[in-house]
C-alpha cells in the first residue's frame, strides 16, 4: 500500500515512461528515439550528481569516474561473457552499477575527509586517476582507442520469454524503463527522512553535527547512491553508443552534467532533467545544423550567467511559492 | 613494471642526463602555464579552466607571426602580449562577474570560453594540425655533455625558464607592485582603503596570468603540434601542479612542476603503467595530508 502511495505521488514519473513508451510506436523514428536516449542518460547522469550538488551541497569535479567504471563494466562483460547468458544485460548493468557503488564508496571515504573546494579537487584527482588506468591498461580497455568493435546485445530470456535486444526499439524501451524506475527511486530517496537530513547538512552541517547526525557517513552514502546511478548511466550510454571510450572519464564529462544541473536548476528534482533536454537538444541539433557548436553553448552559458544565476525551474520555483505564498 | 630500465638507466649518466633533461622540457611549459594558474587562484580566487585556452591562443599567436613575419625572437614577444591583452579583455567583460562566487559559477563561465576559444580557432585556423619550423637560430648541431645529445632549443627553454621563475618571484617578493599584489591576495578591503584600485589590479594580474600561458603556448611551438584542444590536457596538469604545490605559490609550483616533469620521464622507463596515474595518486595524497599544498600557506 504504501508502494502505491508512493507511486501516485510520483505518478509524473509514469506519466513521462508511459508517454515516452508510446511516442516512437505512433510516429516511429530513429533519430527521436537515439536524441531522447542520449538526454535520458544523460539526465540520470545529472539528477545522480545534483543528489551531491543540489541536495548535500558538495560538489563533485570527478564524476566522470563513476560514469566510466559502468561503463567499462557493462562493455568489457558483455564483450567477454558468453552470448547464451539469459540475463546478459540486466546482470551486466546491475555488476556496472555495484562495481560504480563500490569505488564510489572508496573516492567518498577520502573526499569526505575534506570540504568545499578541496573536496572538487579530490573528487577531480581520482577520476583522472581512473581516466589514467583506462589508458594504459590496454589489454583490458583498449587503451585510448576505447572498446571498439561494437558491444553485443544478446537476447534477454526471461521466463520463458526471449526478447531481442539487437533492434533499437528494445533498447529504447530498455533505457526508458531504466531511467524512469532510477527517477523514482532516487525522488523516493529525496522525499524520504534521509532526503531532509542531507538537505539540512547542505543547510548547515554544523548544528547537523550537533544534533548528533553523523554528517561525514551521511555524505558517503549520498556519494555511494549517486555513484550507483551514475554509473547505471555509464552502462546505459555504453548500449546507446555501442563502445566504452576513455572520454567517459575525462574532467570534460564531469562538467557536462554540471551544466545541465545549473541551466535546468539545482532545487527543483526536475531541474537536471530540464538541464539535460536543453543542452543535448542544443548540442544534436546546432552541431548538425552548423559547425560551430562549441561558439553559440559557449556563449550561450556566458549569457545565461549574465542575466540568472540561478537555474529556470528554480527560478519558476522561486515565482510560484511567492504566488502560493501571497494567496495564503 | 620494468623496474629494470629503469635502474639500468639510472646507472648510465648519459641515459640518466637525457631523461632529466627531458623531464626538465615537460616541466618548463607546464610551470609557465601552472604559474599564470597559481597567480590568478591564488590572488583573485577563480578557478580558470580557461587557462589551457590562452596557451593555446599563444601558440596559434606564435604560428600566425611566424607565418607573416617569420622571427622567432617578435613571436616570442608579440604572441604573450597577444594572450595578454586577450586575458584583459576577458577578465574586465565577463570573468569579472564571477569573483567571489561559488565554483560552480566560476566553472561554468571560464568553461564557457574553452568551447568558444576552441571554435574561434578552428575557425580563423582550420580544425588540423599545425607547426612551425625550429627556428633558424636554433638549428645547429645539438649540445653533447655527459654522454647525452641535448638539442639547442632545448637548453634555450630551460635558461628562459629558470630566468622567468626567478624574475616572477623578484616581481612578487621585491618590488612595490609585487606587494600590492600579495596584499590583494590576503585582505582586498584593506587595500581598498589604503586607496588602491583592486579591481584593477585584479585585471592586471588576470593579465599577467595569460601572459604567463601565452610565453608557455609561444614556447611549445617548436615542440609540439599546434592544435585546437591542446589546452584540455595542459589545463587539467597544470592544476594538478597547482594544487600540489599549494595555491599562489611561484616556489611550490615551480618544484612540483620540475617534480612532475621527472616523474613523467623515468616513471616511463620504470613503471609505464603507473606513469599517467601516479601523479594524480600522488596529488590525492597530498590533497588528503594536507590540503593547502606542499608550499601553500594554511589558510582558515
Amino acid at each position: 500500500m504504501r508502494f502505491l502511495g508512493l507511486l501516485r505521488a510520483n505518478s509524473w514519473v509514469l506519466v513521462l515512461a508511459a508517454f515516452l513508451l508510446i511516442v516512437p510506436f505512433l510516429f516511429p523514428s530513429l533519430a527521436f528515439i537515439n536524441i531522447v536516449s542520449e538526454i535520458l542518460i544523460m539526465a540520470l547522469f545529472a539528477v545522480s550528481l545534483n543528489l551531491l550538488i543540489g541536495y548535500t551541497g558538495f560538489v563533485s569535479f570527478g564524476h566522470a569516474a563513476f560514469f566510466a567504471v559502468g561503463s567499462y563494466t557493462v562493455g568489457i562483460m558483455l564483450q567477454r561473457l558468453s552470448a547464451s547468458l539469459p540475463l546478459a544485460i540486466p546482470l551486466a548493468l546491475l555488476c556496472g552499477m555495484i562495481l560504480s557503488g563500490i569505488v564510489a564508496l572508496v573516492i567518498g571515504y577520502f573526499c569526505t575527509r575534506l570540504t568545499a573546494i578541496y573536496f572538487a579537487f579530490l573528487t577531480l584527482a581520482f577520476s583522472q586517476i581512473i581516466y589514467a588506468l583506462i589508458i594504459k591498461w590496454e589489454s583490458f580497455t583498449g587503451g585510448d582507442q576505447g572498446l571498439v568493435g561494437g558491444i553485443p546485445r544478446p537476447p534477454i530470456n526471461l521466463f520463458g520469454l526471449s526478447i531481442d535486444m539487437t533492434s533499437p526499439f528494445s533498447l529504447y524501451v530498455l533505457i526508458v524503463v531504466a531511467v524512469c524506475v532510477s527517477f523514482l527511486i532516487i525522488k523516493i530517496i529525496i522525499d524520504s527522512p534521509f532526503g531532509w537530513i542531507i538537505r539540512a547538512i547542505r543547510d548547515n552541517s554544523e548544528r547537523m553535527n550537533f544534533l548528533g547526525i553523523n554528517v561525514r557517513r551521511y555524505t558517503i552514502i549520498v556519494i555511494v547512491i549517486s555513484g550507483i546511478f551514475t554509473g547505471l548511466a555509464g552502462g546505459l550510454i555504453a548500449l546507446h553508443v555501442s563502445g566504452s571510450y576513455p572520454d567517459h572519464a575525462f574532467w570534460t564529462k564531469s562538467a557536462e552534467p554540471i551544466f545541465m544541473i545549473m541551466v535546468g536548476g539545482m532545487k527543483v528534482f526536475a531541474g537536471p532533467i530540464l538541464g539535460a533536454i536543453i543542452v543535448t537538444e542544443l548540442s544534436a541539433h546546432l552541431s548538425s545544423y552548423i559547425g560551430l557548436w562549441g561558439l553559440i553553448f559557449g556563449a550561450f552559458l556566458v549569457v545565461f550567467l549574465m542575466i540568472s544565476r540561478q537555474g529556470i525551474l528554480d527560478v519558476l520555483a522561486l515565482k510560484t511559492g511567492l504566488i502560493k505564498k501571497l494567496k495564503l | 613494471m620494468d623496474i629494470a630500465s629503469l635502474l639500468n638507466c639510472l646507472a648510465d649518466p648519459g641515459c640518466m642526463a637525457g631523461q632529466i633533461i627531458s623531464g626538465i622540457i615537460i616541466a618548463m611549459v607546464l610551470f609557465l602555464v601552472a604559474s599564470g594558474l597559481s597567480l590568478i587562484l591564488g590572488v583573485l580566487g577563480l578557478l580558470n579552466f580557461a587557462h589551457g585556452s590562452l596557451y593555446m591562443i599563444g601558440a596559434y599567436f606564435t604560428y600566425t607571426v611566424m607565418a607573416s613575419i617569420g622571427n622567432f625572437g617578435v613571436a616570442l614577444i608579440l604572441a604573450p602580449i597577444g594572450v595578454g591583452i586577450c586575458g584583459v579583455i576577458l577578465e574586465r567583460f565577463f570573468i569579472k562577474r564571477v569573483y567571489g562566487l561559488d565554483a560552480l559559477y566560476q566553472l561554468l563561465m571560464t568553461y564557457a570560453f574553452i568551447l568558444i576559444f576552441d571554435d574561434v580557432v578552428k575557425f580563423i585556423w582550420g580544425i588540423f594540425d599545425l607547426s612551425i619550423r625550429m627556428p633558424s637560430l636554433f638549428r645547429r648541431p645539438p649540445v653533447t655533455a655527459i654522454g647525452t645529445i641535448v638539442p639547442f632549443y632545448y637548453l634555450f627553454l630551460i635558461v628562459v625558464g629558470v630566468l622567468l621563475v626567478v624574475a616572477i618571484w623578484l616581481f612578487l617578493s621585491k618590488t612595490k607592485y609585487g606587494k600590492i599584489i600579495n596584499a590583494a591576495a590576503s585582505d582586498p578591503e584593506m587595500l581598498m582603503c589604503l586607496g588602491i584600485n583592486v579591481p584593477f589590479v585584479y585585471t592586471i594580474v588576470f593579465g599577467l596570468g595569460s601572459l604567463l600561458a601565452g610565453v608557455g603556448g609561444a614556447l611549445a611551438c617548436p615542440l609540439r603540434a599546434i592544435t585546437p584542444g591542446m589546452g584540455f590536457a595542459v589545463i587539467i596538469e597544470s592544476f594538478v601542479i597547482v594544487v600540489i604545490g599549494g595555491m599562489g605559490s611561484i616556489l611550490g609550483t615551480f618544484v612540483v612542476a620540475l617534480m612532475f616533469g621527472l616523474m613523467r620521464s623515468f616513471g616511463i622507463l620504470g613503471f609505464p603503467f603507473f606513469e599517467l596515474a601516479f601523479i594524480y595518486v600522488f596529488m590525492a595524497v597530498v590533497l588528503i595530508v594536507r590540503p593547502a599544498g606542499l608550499f601553500g600557506k594554511v589558510r582558515i
